[in-house]
C-alpha cells in the first residue's frame, strides 16, 4: 500500500500517465501493457497490479494476456535484444547455424539473458526480411545475408 | 479548399519541376535498411553537403529486387532513370560523382534503366521492363512501392491517389461500389481466397448501429513480406482501400492490426494517417461529403494466430488472441460484437485501382475463377529473391525459373513451399500448375499470403515438415484439443523420425492425426496445420521411408542419420580438417589420406567447411 | 419461434429453430459427449469431443455450438465421428496421469467415462507430459493441473462472480494452463475457496480437499440441501457414507453467487465429538444433563400453560 506522504516512484507515475491517456478507451489493455513495458523494460508484478486497478480488469486476466503474447516479458531483459530469425527462408538458408553461433558468442540460449544484462537472445519465426535470409535483428536493426563468421563483429557493436 | 483535382495538378507540377533536378533515391524499406541502405544514405548525403552539390535526395520503399539490395536510383534530367544494385558506401560515392554529377553511368553497378521521353536510351544498360525479373510481372498493387516517397501524400495524390475515394464518395452508391468489387472477381489475398465483394455485401447487409473495417496487417507466414512492403512503400493505398470499404458497408471507424515486428510499417502508417487527416481525405467530413472515417493502428504483441480474423478481433479488444467459434461470422458479429469487415493489406491495396480502372480491367487478368494479379515473395534457394507481382494463373515454373532465375549454385530443384505453415510443398512434376486458389488447393497447398520458399536437393523434406510443425506447435493458441495436443504429438513423431528412431507405424499415426486435426480443429490455422506433413507425405513419402526403414537422410540434413567419411582418393593429407575437429576424431599422417573415427565424431560439419578438396563425404 | 426439420441418426425430428445440434440430439436421446459445454455457463466450442458428422459439411462441427438448420442430416456416432473422438481422447489421455485407481474422481470423471465408452486405453502417444506440482497448500481445494483438460468451466464460473476472477487461461499452446495471477498457489491469490470451480470440474483436477480419502462416488449417498447460514440460500450436497455424514460439497452455483466457506464447513459442527446433545446445568459444582425446560428455567410457566390449555 502506498501512503499519501510517500513520494511516488517515477515509473509508477509514468504508468499512471499511460492509464490516464487510455481511460475509457475500449480495448486499451494491450497498448497499455506495451507502453508500460517500454517504461520498465519488462512487466513487473507491481505494474500489472497498477494496470489492473486502473483499467478495472482482474489480475488473472492481465496475467493471461501477458503470458499469451510473445512480446511481453515477466523478467528483466538485456540492453540489447537479439532476435534470430528461424523462419522458412532463413531455415533453408542456414539460419540454424547462425543461431548456433549467436548462442556461442553470447553464451546464452533461446529466451535467456546474459548475466551482465548486455544481451537477451530470442528466436523468432519470421521478421519479414526473407529476401536477405538468413537474418537477425538486434534491437530495431536488421542484419541480413549473414554467415556465422559475421556474428561476432555485429554483436560487438552493441554495448 | 482546393478540389482534389486541383491539388493533384499542383503536386504533379511540383513533381515535374523536381524532374528537372538531379535526384538520388535510396531504397529504405526494411530489406534496404538491413542491407545497409542507411549507411549509403549518410555517405551520399555527407558528400552532397560537403561539396554543396545541387542534388536532391529522397527515399522510397521496396522495389522488390531484394537480391540487389541495397538499391539506389539516379534521376538526371535528360537521362533515363538508372537503378543501381549491390551498392556500398564507397561505390555509392562513385555513382554520385560519375553519374549524378558528370552524367556518366557506372555500367558495372547499373541493374537497369527506365527509359523516358526525351532521353536517349543508354547503350549498355538493360531496360527495366525487359529484365527477366520484370518481364512477366504486372505491377498494379505494388506499382507505387519503391517509386513514390511513402511519407508524401502529395506524391501519392500526384499518382492518382484518392481519386477512387473521391469517385466513390461523390458518384457511387454503396451497392454500386460493392457490385464493382464483386465484378472484379477480387478474392482475399491473405489466405482463404474468399470473394471480397461478397464479404463486403454481408457486412453491408448486416444490421448494426455501428460497423467496423479491419485491416489484417499481421503478416506472419514465414517467407511472406509483401504486406510489409506495401505498408512501407505505399501506405496510402491501403488507407484509401479501407475508406472505400468503410463507405460501402456503412462504417465510420477502422483498425489496422499490424504486427509489432514491423516497426517501420507502423511508423509510415502513422504518418500516412496524420497526413490523410490533414488533407481532409480521412477523418471527419471527407472531401466535404459528410462521410467520416477514423483510422486507428493497433500494434500486435507477437502471436501468429492473430492472423486468424476472429483471434485478431479478440486481440484488438485486448484479450488473448484465441479464435472464436464461427458462425457468427465477423460480418454479423465481429469487433465488439458489431458487424465487421476484415481483409488483409494486399486486398485493400487493390481496391483503389479497381475503382479507378474498373472491374473489367482487373478481371481481364488471371484465370476464370481467380482474377487479377498477386504479389509473391520469392525466397529460399533461388538466384533472385524479392517481390514479384504477376497475373494470377502464371505457372510456378515461370515464377521460379524465369522471374526468380532458377536455383542457386546450379543445384537441382526439389520443391517449393507455398502458403506458409498452412500450405504445402509442391514437387517438380507439378511445376507447370497455374498458381490460382483452386489449383493450389487441389495440390494440397494453398495460395496463403503468397510466400514461395524454394528448396533444392540439399533440403530434407522430413526436416521441413518438422520445421513447420514446430512452428504451428509454438503458435497454437491452446484453445482446442486437436491443435493444442495434436500438433505437439505430430512434432514429437517427426522429431523421432529425424533422430533416426522412427517406427514403422509412425507414418500411419501421422496420417491419422492429420485427418482428425483437419476435420475437428476450431479455426482455420488448426485445420490446416497438418498440411505440411500431408503434402510432404504425398510427394516425398520415400524420404520418410528412408529415414524410418533405412535410417538414411537422402538430403544429408538430419544429423543423427549422417556419417562422415573421408574419400581417400581425394584427400591429400593437408591436415586442416584434423586441426579444426573439436573432438579429435580425425587422424592421419601428413600427406597421407586421413580417417574419421565415427564413434568420436559429433557431426558438427566443421571439417567439411574447411576441406578445399571436397574429400569429406556426408551421407 | 418456428420449427426446423432435420434427421439425426436416421430419425426425423422437428425442433425449435436456433437450438444447437447437441440440444436437438438430446431431445431424441442420442448421446453426445461434452467436456467444455455447460448449459448455464459456457460454450466455447473448445474441447471438440462433441463433434458430429453433418452431410455436406467439409469438417466435423462441434455440436454444442452449431445451430440446427432445415434439412440437416446428422450422424452422432458414425465411424469418422468415433475415430475423431477416439483420437481426441487419446490426445487428452496422453497428457494425463493414469492414476484412476486412486483418483478421487474415479467413477465420477467424464474423461474416464468417455475413455471407457470409446475404448481408449492410453499409450497411443509416448511423449512429453506436464509435470506441474499439485497445489495442496490450502485446506480446501486440491488442484492438480496435470489432470486438467482445459475445458475452461472453472474459469467461467469464477468469472461469473463479480469482483472475483481469480483464475484465467494463461500461457499458450501446449503450455496453456489455468492460472492465478503470477501462477501463484491459491493460498497466495484472491481465492475465497467458494469451491464453485470444484463443482464444475469434469475431471480430477479440482478436488474438495475435505472429501479426500472419504470415499468415491459409489461409496456415497448425496442429498441436496439449502444452506441456512445466510439469506443467500445456496445449494450444497451433503454426502453420507454408511448413513453417516462425511462432508458437504458445493453443488452447482447460480450465476453471480458464491458458495461460501461457512456453508461447507458447517459439517464440522455436526461431527464435533464435543458436541452435546442435552443442555448441562451446574449442580453442586458439577455439570449435570437436564431437560431444555429446566435449563431455560421455563418449567413453571409450561406447567401453567398446560393447566390453562386443559
Amino acid at each position: 500500500m502506498s501512503c499519501c506522504c510517500e513520494k511516488k516512484d517515477p515509473n509508477q507515475e509514468a504508468v499512471d500517465a499511460v492509464l490516464a491517456k487510455y481511460k475509457g478507451t475500449k480495448g486499451a489493455l494491450i497498448p497499455v501493457l506495451q507502453q508500460c513495458q517500454d517504461i520498465y523494460g519488462y512487466m513487473p508484478k507491481e505494474c500489472m497490479a497498477q494496470i489492473s486497478k486502473g483499467l478495472n480488469i482482474p489480475l488473472s486476466e492481465i496475467f493471461g494476456v501477458v503470458t499469451f503474447y510473445a512480446q511481453f516479458h515477466l523478467n528483466p531483459r538485456g540492453r540489447n535484444i537479439i532476435r534470430c530469425c528461424l523462419g522458412t527462408a532463413c531455415h533453408v538458408r542456414g539460419g540454424a547455424k547462425i543461431f548456433e553461433r549467436v548462442q556461442k558468442v553470447t553464451g546464452v540460449k533461446d529466451g535467456e539473458t546474459t548475466e551482465d544484462l548486455r544481451y537477451t537472445l530470442e528466436s523468432v519465426a519470421c521478421i519479414g526480411a526473407c529476401g536477405l535470409a538468413p537474418v537477425i535483428m538486434v534491437n530495431d536493426d536488421t542484419h541480413g545475408r549473414l554467415t556465422p563468421d559475421k556474428i561476432p563483429d555485429i554483436l560487438a557493436q552493441y554495448e | 479548399m482546393n478540389s482534389l483535382a486541383e491539388k493533384r495538378k499542383t503536386y504533379q507540377d511540383q513533381l515535374a519541376a523536381k524532374a528537372k533536378k538531379t535526384v538520388i533515391v535510396v531504397g529504405l524499406g526494411t530489406c534496404g535498411i538491413a542491407a545497409g541502405g542507411e549507411k549509403i544514405w549518410s555517405a551520399i548525403k555527407g558528400e552532397i553537403n560537403n561539396k554543396k552539390l545541387d542534388i536532391e535526395m529522397v527515399y522510397s520503399g521496396c522495389v522488390g529486387m531484394c537480391y540487389k539490395e541495397p538499391i539506389i536510383e539516379v534521376h538526371k534530367p535528360g537521362m533515363p532513370r538508372v537503378i543501381y544494385g549491390d551498392v556500398n558506401p564507397e561505390n555509392a560515392l562513385q555513382i554520385l560523382q560519375d553519374h549524378a554529377v558528370n552524367g556518366k553511368v557506372v555500367n558495372d553497378l547499373a541493374v537497369a534503366q527506365d527509359p523516358k521521353e526525351g532521353a536517349a536510351k543508354l547503350p549498355d544498360v538493360p531496360v527495366l521492363n525487359e529484365l527477366p525479373f520484370y518481364k512477366k510481372q504486372v505491377k498494379t498493387a505494388i506499382a507505387k512501392c519503391g517509386v513514390i516517397n511513402p511519407d508524401s501524400i502529395e506524391e501519392y495524390i500526384a499518382f492518382g491517389g484518392y481519386e477512387a475515394l473521391e469517385k466513390v464518395l461523390t458518384g457511387m452508391s454503396q451497392v454500386e461500389v460493392i457490385d464493382e468489387v464483386k465484378k472484379s472477381g477480387l478474392r482475399g489475398r491473405g489466405g482463404g481466397g474468399f470473394s471480397t465483394g461478397l464479404k463486403w455485401e454481408f457486412a453491408n447487409k448486416a444490421q448494426g448501429d455501428k460497423k467496423y473495417v479491419v485491416c489484417n496487417a499481421d503478416e506472419g507466414d514465414p517467407g511472406a513480406f509483401m504486406d510489409r512492403s506495401v505498408l512501407e512503400g505505399d501506405p496510402h493505398a491501403v488507407l484509401e482501400g479501407m475508406a472505400i470499404c468503410g463507405y460501402s458497408i456503412g462504417a465510420d471507424e477502422g483498425y489496422i492490426y499490424c504486427r509489432a515486428e514491423y516497426p517501420l510499417a507502423i511508423k509510415r502508417l502513422e504518418t500516412a494517417i496524420a497526413r490523410g487527416e490533414e488533407a481532409g481525405l480521412l477523418g471527419k467530413n471527407i472531401l466535404g461529403t459528410g462521410f467520416n472515417f477514423k483510422l486507428k493502428i493497433k500494434a500486435g504483441a507477437g502471436a501468429f494466430v492473430c492472423g486468424e480474423e476472429t483471434a485478431l478481433i479478440n486481440s484488438i479488444e485486448g484479450k488473448r488472441g484465441m479464435p472464436r467459434v464461427r458462425p457468427p461470422f465477423p460480418a454479423q458479429s465481429g469487433l465488439w460484437a458489431k458487424p465487421t469487415n476484415n481483409n488483409n493489406v494486399e486486398t485493400y491495396a487493390n481496391i483503389p485501382n479497381i475503382i479507378r480502372q474498373g472491374s473489367s480491367w482487373f478481371a481481364s487478368m488471371g484465370t476464370e475463377k481467380s482474377k487479377g494479379s498477386k504479389v509473391f515473395a520469392l525466397t529460399g534457394k533461388v538466384n533472385r529473391t524479392g517481390l514479384a507481382e504477376v497475373p494470377v494463373g502464371i505457372t510456378i515454373r515461370e515464377i521460379i525459373f524465369e522471374i526468380a532465375g532458377g536455383i542457386q549454385d546450379n543445384k537441382k530443384f526439389k520443391a517449393v513451399q507455398i502458403g506458409g505453415p498452412s500450405g504445402g510443398c509442391i514437387p517438380e512434376e507439378h511445376l507447370d500448375t497455374p498458381v490460382d486458389y483452386d489449383s493450389l488447393i487441389a495440390l494440397g497447398a494453398m495460395m496463403g499470403s503468397g510466400g514461395l520458399v524454394v528448396m533444392d536437393e540439399t533440403t530434407c523434406m522430413v526436416d521441413v515438415a518438422r520445421f513447420f510443425l514446430n512452428f504451428t506447435k509454438n503458435e497454437s493458441c491452446g484453445k482446442c484439443t486437436p491443435c493444442r495436443e495434436g500438433t505437439k504429438r505430430m512434432l514429437e513423431i517427426l522429431e523421432t523420425i529425424c533422430a533416426g528412431k522412427g517406427k514403422p507405424e509412425d507414418i500411419t499415426t501421422l496420417e491419422r492425426l492429420s485427418t482428425v486435426i483437419k476435420s475437428t480443429a476450431l479455426c482455420g490455422l488448426g485445420q490446416t496445420a497438418p498440411n505440411p506433413v500431408l503434402a510432404t507425405l504425398k510427394y516425398f513419402r520415400s524420404e520418410y521411408e528412408d529415414h524410418i526403414f533405412n535410417k538414411k537422410c537422402p538430403a544429408g540434413v538430419c544429423n543423427a542419420l549422417l556419417e562422415y567419411k573421408i574419400d581417400a582418393e581425394k584427400c591429400k593429407g593437408c591436415g586442416s580438417c584434423k586441426k579444426v575437429c573439436p573432438v579429435e576424431a580425425i587422424s592421419g599422417e601428413k600427406k597421407q589420406p586421413h580417417e574419421i573415427d565415427t564413434s568420436k565424431c559429433i557431426k558438427c560439419g566443421s571439417c567439411i567447411e574447411k576441406c578445399k578438396l571436397d574429400a569429406i563425404i556426408r551421407g | 419461434m418456428s420449427n426446423v426439420n432435420l434427421t439425426i441418426n436416421g430419425q426425423k425430428v422437428s425442433v425449435p429453430a436456433g437450438i444447437t445440434i447437441q440440444e436437438a440430439a438430446e431431445q431424441i436421446g442420442a448421446f453426445i459427449p461434452t467436456f467444455c459445454f455447460d448449459k448455464d455457463l459456457t460454450a466455447p466450442g473448445a474441447c471438440r469431443i462433441c463433434v458430429v458428422e453433418v452431410a455436406g459439411m467439409r469438417n466435423l462441427p462441434a455440436s454444442c455450438v452449431t445451430a440446427v438448420a432445415e434439412g440437416m442430416v446428422v450422424q452422432t456416432e458414425s465411424p469418422v465421428v468415433v475415430e475423431a473422438r477416439k483420437m481426441i481422447l487419446e490426445l487428452l489421455v496422453a497428457n494425463h496421469p493414469l492414476d484412476c485407481m486412486t483418483c478421487e474422481k474415479g467413477g465420477n470423471c467424464r474423461l474416464q467415462d468417455y475413455a471407457y465408452r470409446y475404448g481408449v486405453t492410453g499409450g497411443a502417444f509416448v511423449g512429453e507430459k506436464h509435470e506441474y506440482l499439485p497445489d495442496s497448500t490450502n485446506p480446501y481445494v486440491y488442484r492438480d493441473l496435470n489432470k486438467c483438460i482445459l475445458c475452461g468451466k472453472c474459469v467461467a464460473t469464477c468469472n461469473a462472480v463479480s469482483e472475483r476472477g481469480v483464475i484465467n487461461f494463461a500461457f499458450r499452446g501446449f503450455n496453456t494452463r489455468i492460472a492465478t495471477f503470477m501462477d501463484a498457489d491459491l493460498k497466495d491469490s484472491e481465492c475465497v475457496y467458494c469451491n464453485r470451480c470444484v463443482a464444475v470440474c469434469p475431471v480430477g483436477a479440482l478436488v474438495d480437499k475435505n472429501m479426500m480419502g472419504k470415499g468415491r462416488i459409489w461409496d456415497l449417498e448425496q442429498k441436496q440441501v439449502t444452506c441456512t447460514f445466510c439469506e443467500s440460500g445456496c445449494n450444497f450436497n451433503v454426502n453420507y457414507r454408511d448413513g453417516k455424514v462425511v462432508g458437504v460439497t458445493a453443488a452447482n452455483a447460480a450465476a453471480g453467487r458464491p458458495l461460501c466457506l461457512k456453508g461447507r464447513l458447517g459439517i464440522n459442527f455436526m461431527q464435533n465429538p464435543d458436541c452435546i446433545e442435552k443442555p448441562l446445568l451446574k449442580k453442586d459444582g458439577e455439570f449435570v444433563a437436564v431437560t431444555w425446560e429446566e435449563a431455560l428455567g421455563i418449567a413453571p410457566i409450561l406447567e401453567k400453560l398446560k393447566v390453562i390449555n386443559k
